[in-house]
């Protein structure tokens, strides 16, 4: 239960085309993120599986049916909205037994299903309030107590965790990531941070302006990314981008290396360079090197190493993880 | 978080605006109270008495007095119905995206600006006159006898034309406070199974239960002392059919020049709305709270 296709669906708005016809398929059970800049279609196309909003063309199977033309009620899913959405004058327990009330379930039923949504979801105390009185955190799992109760065939998540403070982030990730193992159903989700994405998905669905640039798993994606696009939105801090004699040196418009993949030396190296702004972050390190005839390079180096403002050093790559791009942006094997 | 010091001044700062305030409602009142109490008929100048309680005794046993209080209450009620009723439904037909909105929104606020006495002319005039009136072409149109709605239903035909007046201001209450539901809510509710009169009954009407509350509120106020529109069309007739209470207290002082009775009228009239105020807040205040 809970595999989606998509057949060319495209979505225009009036003259605008957000999304051009694009393939997708989403196998039962898997964690998918959609990433990409803001305003790149991932909620278009997240509300066009819902079926919030109409495809202008193409076909959405679900479990095989067609659900091209069938209302979001019925296709047997369950949003989370990035603000919650939750139905303000009604207490926590009537918010969350609302889709049930509606599916037209017997009110004793109903109440053990919310109690066991609640329990999952550490909700049991608060049960009697209303939205306005809980805290982000506990509104956000209102939101996807409300998901649960109804057993969808998936879960489609639009930027749950964006309204969230840092640290709650994190743990609201992992109660996501937990719950996924727990239901192992099939979780859609938006967000536009690649940190979501790497740490929650089985496979990172890739945007930009609406096209699907690369489909993979987190670590296909980090390890071979298909393009420039890709290799830049993947990976934090960004891949250094290198273009003009060193690109052409190596046949490539542009060459790409990792922060992580970049050796750091006082004595000897390929590129020598000066250092900028180190970031500290106690583990690691951040040194942003102005390197000579290359450009602005971002290293990452052990928390130990000391270095300070304009220092002389050489940057060397790792030579089998240096990427190379054609004019066209893509990768050059 | 203002400290003790502070607040008092704040107090004392605001102290002026608030004896002015108390002022300028105490000395009329008190005012009215007093020659509620005196024998006062400016036909009659300089005979002023004390007379007690007999100007309320006056009034409240005027037989008239039960016939204006229900038409009051009937007047009040039948226009928060329509308009209540009649606001919601246009407010979520504007709320709709169509061509022309702006002038339509505009059009639709127009009644609100024309006067009480020049909207019951015209609708005396213009649409329920018996002979010319615009309803009663259509009734021979259709082959029926023209109703004479002043002479025959008045307290009803009074209720429509004030009701006209309302409406735009419930719509456009209502209509600002729908523009602030929160889309995401209808459309989770969407993917929660409610069809359309669930989401309107479930959603969109709890949203909107403080704009109710506070469009009952505001026009009760007002309703209570409808006037021109009965001085201009019924005069409060036939017999009493159409009298409210502040429509008897013009009768009892200004047209029999007693400034007594009138007083005693008025005082009675604040009272009422007073209690009508108290059951309103008994019923519907908490939907103000926050
Ligand atoms: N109802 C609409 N009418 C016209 N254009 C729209 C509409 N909804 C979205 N768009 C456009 O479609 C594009 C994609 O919007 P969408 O909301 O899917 O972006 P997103 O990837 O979710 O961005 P974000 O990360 O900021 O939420 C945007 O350029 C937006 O302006
Ligand atoms: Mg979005």
């Amino acid at each position: 239960m809970g595999s989606i296709n998509l057949e060319n669906v495209s979505k225009s708005f009036g003259e605008t085309r957000v999304i051009p016809p694009l393939n997708l398929d989403i196998e039962e059970g898997e964690f998918v993120v959609f990433v990409g800049p803001s305003g790149c279609g991932k909620s278009t196309l997240l509300r066009l599986i819902a079926g919030l909003e109409d495809v202008t063309t193409g076909t959405i199977h679900i479990d095989g049916a067609d659900v091209t033309e069938v209302r979001p009620a019925r296709r047997g899913l369950a949003m989370v909205f990035q603000s919650y959405a939750l139905y303000p004058h009604m207490s926590v327990r009537k918010n969350i037994a609302f889709p049930l009330k509606m599916a037209g379930m017997d009110p004793g039923e109903i109440d053990q299903k919310v109690d066991r949504a609640a329990s999952v979801l550490n909700l049991t105390d608060y049960l009697e309030r209303r939205p306005g009185q809980l805290s982000g955190g506990q509104r956000q799992r209102v939101a996807i107590g409300r998901a649960i109760v109804r057993s969808p065939k998936a879960f489609l998540f639009d930027e749950p965790l964006s309204n969230l403070d840092a640290a709650l982030r994190v743990n609201m990730r992992l109660e996501i990531s937990e719950l996924h193992k727990n239901l192992k159903t099939t979780m859609i989700y938006v967000t536009h941070d690649q940190i979501e994405a790497m740490t929650m998905a089985d496979k990172i669905v890739v945007l930009q302006a609406g096209v699907i640039e690369q489909v993979g798993s987190p670590m296909e994606l980090y390890r071979s990314p298909a393009n420039l696009f890709v290799a830049g939105f993947i990976g934090s801090p960004k891949m250094n981008f290198i273009e003009g004699a060193e690109a052409a040196a190596r046949n490539a418009k542009t060459i790409g290396v990792r922060p992580e993949h970049l050796r750091l030396s006082t004595d000897s190296g390929t590129w020598k360079g000066t250092i900028g702004v180190s970031e500290h972050l106690g583990s690691d390190t951040f040194f942003h090197v102005a390197a000579e005839g290359i450009g602005n390079l971002t290293v990452r180096a052990p928390g130990e190493v000391e270095l300070s403002y304009g220092d002389t050093v050489f940057v060397t790559p790792e030579p089998d993880k240096v990427y190379a791009f054609d004019d066209k942006g893509q990768v050059v094997r | 978080m203002a400290t003790d010091h502070s607040r008092l001044a704040g107090r004392f700062m605001i102290s002026p605006a608030v004896l002015l305030l108390l002022g300028w409602m105490i000395v009329p009142l008190s005012m009215t109270i007093y020659f509620s109490f005196l024998n006062y008929n400016l036909l009659s100048p300089g005979m002023e008495e004390f007379i007690g309680l007999t100007n309320y005794e006056f009034f409240l046993t005027d037989p008239a007095f039960f016939d204006a209080l229900g038409n009051t209450l009937l007047l009040v009620g039948g226009v928060l119905v329509i308009t209540i009723i009649g606001g919601v439904g246009l407010a979520l037909l504007l709320d709709q995206p169509m061509w022309g909105q702006g002038i339509v929104r505009i059009l639709v606020i127009a009644p609100f600006f024309v006067m009480p006495t020049v909207s019951a002319l015209v609708w005396k005039n213009m649409f329920m006159n018996p002979v010319n009136g615009l309803f009663a072409h259509a009734a021979k149109f259709m082959g029926l006898e023209p109703f004479d709605f002043l002479a025959h239903a008045p307290l009803f035909s009074i209720i429509l034309i004030v009701a006209w007046q309302w409406l735009p201001f419930a719509t456009l209450i209502l209509l600002t406070a729908l523009q602030s539901l929160d889309k995401e809510q209808l459309e989770a509710a969407k993917m929660d199974g409610a069809r359309k009169f669930r989401r309107f009954y479930y959603i969109v009407l709890p949203h909107l239960a403080r704009a109710i509350t506070v469009v009952i509120l505001i026009q009760t106020i007002f309703l209570l002392s409808v006037f021109a529109e009965i001085l201009v069309t019924t005069n409060g007739g036939p017999g009493t059919a159409s009298t409210n209470i502040t429509y008897l207290v013009y009768l009892q002082s200004l047209l029999q020049f007693d400034v007594g009775s009138g007083s005693a009228g008025g005082i009675v009239a604040v009272v009422l709305a007073n209690i009508v105020a108290f059951f309103l807040m008994r019923m519907i205040g908490k939907n103000l709270e926050a």
